[in-house]
């Protein structure tokens, strides 16, 4: 009787179906939450930069706090040579994060449970960082690869671990957040259908246990969305700084 | 304790039924291609979306407010600062003005105590010089008087003394014979009137 904890992640079409050249790009429940999660963000921070007072208000101390706290996040990570990302990353730290949040309400979608979300998002920054490297440094980039300091008898083995970690990057950085995300909701999921079928009797220990998923939960979609920025900021340090 | 083994027997079923059934069915819908690019175009439109609008619009926005009060901060510090020292320099004015005129008013009240008591001091001496003079001629005159007193005396001793003798006697007397007693006498008790 109890619902499969998979389907809440199934995408399904809302409206009519949209298709160019063969290719479906209708709008499903997955857009619907990538457009609320995007549209609440400019709500809020519209909101939160419309006024200019000297002593802001709440939205505004929001805003500003949430501008800060990256700002400082990035020039701890990549230094001032990342100041001109400050845009991108800040947009996508916020991204993450409301759709992690999103997807904490009942009945809502979690666009960050999907690996082909995270993994375009992952894929994303791996180009773009590694474009960056080859346009400031040129073929020099390629010294993130030779380690100094390394034996010479180590240095091929050393090469190939390091080209090997360079290129799983965006997948690690996908599947984290996805893998994150998918369990906690499966979790949640499978407690709360325990809360129905064990009843009013032995419904009290899973519904604890749910209701403690619930924080934990909160603080991952807080957290990985965190770690998907800060891990931005360091793949981007590398590729502006080279220090190896 | 049946009750209880029974108990955890349902959860425990419970929970097997649960996994079971869910491995059962299709498995993971990440994995089903279906909606991928849907999905992907999807995302494409609203972080594109986002991000345009908050890198063009929003974010700088932010950023101006942040420094605006930075700067509106700094420069209300630097105005408090600069009243702070005016107040400073004023309260110093303020005291040396007030230490001048103590020191004015002092010097004022010296000077006014210095004058009075020299004026005190010449009157006093004009005054004394006046007293001794006095004091002087009054001495000159009581030293006259004295020094006059014992001939009027001698004369008058002279006198008296030739009219008793002619009184008691009816005869006329030698005055000089008179004076040389008067003299004689006024010798003798000189010490004893004017001796002091």
């Amino acid at each position: 009787m109890a619902a499969n904890p998979m389907t809440q992640f199934e995408v399904y079409r809302i409206g009519p179906e949209i298709k160019i050249n063969q290719i479906d790009i209708s709008f499903t429940n997955a857009s619907l939450f990538m457009i609320i999660s995007a549209l609440s963000i400019l709500l809020i921070f519209n909101l939160g930069s419309s006024k200019k007072n000297i002593i802001p208000t709440k939205i505004q101390l929001l805003a500003e706090l949430s501008y800060s706290f990256i700002s400082k996040m990035i020039s701890d990570t990549a230094g001032n040579k990342g100041k001109p990302y400050f845009n991108l990353i800040f947009s996508l730290f916020m991204f993450v994060l409301f759709c992690n949040m999103f997807g904490m309400l009942p009945y809502s979608f979690t666009v960050t449970s999907h690996i082909i979300v995270t993994f375009f998002l992952a894929a994303l920054i791996f180009i773009g960082v590694t474009v960056i490297g080859f346009i400031k440094h040129g073929f020099g980039y390629l010294k993130l690869f030779v380690p100094s300091g390394v034996p010479l008898v180590l240095l091929p083995l050393i090469v190939v671990i390091e080209i090997i970690s360079y290129l799983s990057r965006p997948i690690s950085l996908s599947v984290r957040l996805f893998a994150n995300m998918m369990a906690g909701h499966t979790m949640m999921k499978v407690f709360g259908s325990f809360v129905i079928s064990l009843g009013i009797v032995g419904g009290w220990l899973p519904l604890s246990f749910s209701v403690a998923l619930t924080g934990l939960e909160i603080l991952v979609a807080f957290l990985q969305a965190y770690v998907f920025a800060i891990l931005t900021c360091i793949y981007l340090n590398d590729a502006l700084n080279l220090h190896h | 304790m049946l009750k209880k083994i029974i108990f955890f027997n349902l959860l425990f079923s419970t929970f097997i039924i649960q996994i079971s059934k869910s491995a059962e069915s299709e498995g993971m819908p990440q994995l089903n291609p279906e909606f991928w690019i849907s999905q992907i175009f999807w995302l494409i439109i609203s972080f594109g979306i986002l991000f345009i609008v908050l890198s063009k619009f929003i974010l700088p926005k932010i950023r101006n407010n942040i420094e605006l009060r930075k700067s509106e901060i700094l420069d209300n510090i630097e105005t408090a600062e600069k009243k702070k020292t005016e107040a400073e320099n004023t309260l110093k004015n303020y005291d040396e003005l007030i230490r001048k005129s103590k020191n004015e008013a002092k010097n004022y009240f010296n000077d006014a105590r210095k004058k009075i008591i020299e004026d005190i001091e010449k009157k006093k001496q004009a005054l004394d010089k006046e007293i001794n003079i006095e004091i002087k001629k009054a001495e000159a005159e009581v030293a006259e008087l004295v020094n006059k007193a014992p001939e009027k005396i001698q004369k008058i001793a002279i006198e008296t003394s030739s009219d008793l003798i002619r009184q008691l006697i009816g005869e006329e007397v030698n005055n000089s014979s008179i004076s040389a007693i008067v003299d004689d006498l006024y010798k003798k008790n000189k010490g004893k009137y004017y001796g002091n």
